[in-house]
């Protein structure tokens, strides 16, 4: 059996430099007390990978203020006016995805796709320098899959197993994320013995997750 | 009666039974207040969830029942809950029967900038770019005007977030519909005159050959339930 290992472990298996994919959507669902321990450990040169920068002080946003992150693939910065001083500053690159689009990038990144077409973007900014296919007379982006280093998800309960499950608006963009990286980290809000999770209930299979991190406290 | 009440009072007689709706952060959030009597909403927020109502009591917030703003909310009876992929899949896959989004601008064509404004404000784009592409129908409710210019103009100078024209204007002044001709002036806010309305848009506008005034009814706000 595995055993959970602290937030300050897994803040540690990250190096800098690495590219880490956050679920939550300003701030909810985001893995708060890892995000706490890379600020405190003072990770550097990150690319960050999610929905949004939050707000300041806020999940992601505090790895922001702290100078943790140097690119981020987001489809949002407009809550966090620190993402925008930085990416003005020329401190911090930005890369904006449509949100649609960068849930199916990740999807296509951990389902072995070759990428997805989407009407969204087409005939925008977004499609500089991107395919366009056309398929029954409609054009479409070609848009490439998305993978990272490690994905930090947050879960509502685990088991021993490390299998997930998640709750209300707060699983947004962590079941697709804990497809997509090389390393995965649950931190979930709660564990639970096998077999208390109903197998119906469980939204991510435990062998998909590498590491869990335990309860605080 | 404040401009954006008014929009919101005209944006919810668009609103039909039995259809799944989204609405934008900001002006388009108060359309919930206005939902006419008899019809039922079931109002989708990007970020997971079909079936939300108004902010639970001070102190029985759920960190993890937020909106797309990253506000409280509560859960009606028969909410469900999704994550991200599946939440754009019921928006692009034509399963998401009308949006209503905040506006820069509109042009002549229908089309719709709100995502960024260069060199000044790089909000992003969020989900709007997929909302414009898959709704089946596209609101825009915004002021007409901003610091005493049209925000509605003969072509976008903003980048826009799709070629895909949009269904519906409503401004504090008009409602405007998006023909293959150009923008039709429909219906003029209450004691608005046509003139008044050309006088305060920068886009030519074709108008219809009687532009009654916008039904709006005036009842007191509902809550969300």
């Amino acid at each position: 059996m595995r055993r959970a290992i602290s937030a300050a472990e897994a803040a540690v298996l990250i190096p800098d430099g690495a590219s880490v994919m956050f679920g939550g959507f300003m701030g909810v669902g985001t893995a708060t007390r890892v995000v706490q321990a890379l600020v405190e450990r003072g990770v550097r040169g990150l690319t960050i990978i999610g929905n949004d920068t939050a707000r300041p002080g806020v999940g992601v946003g505090r790895l922001i203020e702290a100078g943790c992150v140097a690119c981020a693939i987001v489809s949002h910065i407009g809550t966090n006016p620190m993402t925008q001083q930085k990416m003005i500053a020329g401190e911090i690159e930005v890369e904006l995805v449509p949100q649609g689009t960068l849930a199916e990038r990740i999807r296509a990144g951990g389902g072995g796709l070759g990428g997805v077409l989407t009407p969204t973007g087409v005939g925008t900014t977004v499609a500089e320098g991107k395919q366009i296919i056309t398929v029954q007379g409609r054009e479409f982006l070609l848009e490439l899959p998305i993978r990272a280093d490690f994905a930090l998800i947050h879960a509502h309960e685990a088991d021993y197993n490390f299998n997930l499950t998640y709750r209300l608006t707060a699983t947004n963009f962590n079941p697709v994320m804990a497809l997509a990286a090389d390393c995965v980290i649950a931190e979930p809000d709660d564990v639970v013995p096998v077999g208390v999770l109903p197998p119906d209930a469980v939204r991510t299979p435990g062998i998909l997750v590498h590491h869990l991190v335990a309860r605080p406290g | 009666m404040d401009a954006k009440q008014l929009i919101a009072r005209r944006v919810a007689q668009e609103l039909r039974d039995h259809t799944l709706v989204n609405l934008g952060i900001g002006l388009p959030t108060l359309v919930a207040k206005y939902v006419p009597p008899g019809v039922e909403v079931a109002f989708q927020s990007e970020n997971g969830i079909i079936g939300f109502g108004s902010p639970p009591p001070t102190g029985m917030e759920d960190p993890n029942l937020t909106d797309a703003g990253g506000g409280f909310i509560s859960a009606l009876p028969g909410a469900v809950s999704f994550d991200s992929a599946f939440s754009f899949m019921l928006i692009r896959g034509g399963h998401l029967d009308m949006t209503v989004l905040g506006g820069l601008e509109v042009d002549t064509n229908g089309h719709l900038a709100n995502w960024m404004v260069p060199g000044k404000l790089v909000p992003g784009m969020g989900g709007a770019m997929d909302l414009v592409a898959g709704a089946r129908r596209v609101i825009v409710a915004m002021q007409h005007t901003a610091r005493g210019r049209s925000k509605i103009v003969p072509k976008l100078t903003l980048p826009p977030t799709s070629v895909r024209p949009v269904s519906l204007v409503v401004t504090d002044l008009a409602v405007l519909h998006p023909t293959p001709d150009g923008l039709m002036l429909q219906e003029r806010a209450p004691g608005v005159s046509v003139a008044e309305i050309i006088a305060a848009t920068a886009a030519p506008l074709l108008i219809a050959d009687d532009v009654p005034e916008m039904g709006i009814v005036v009842a007191e706000p509902m809550m969300v339930r």
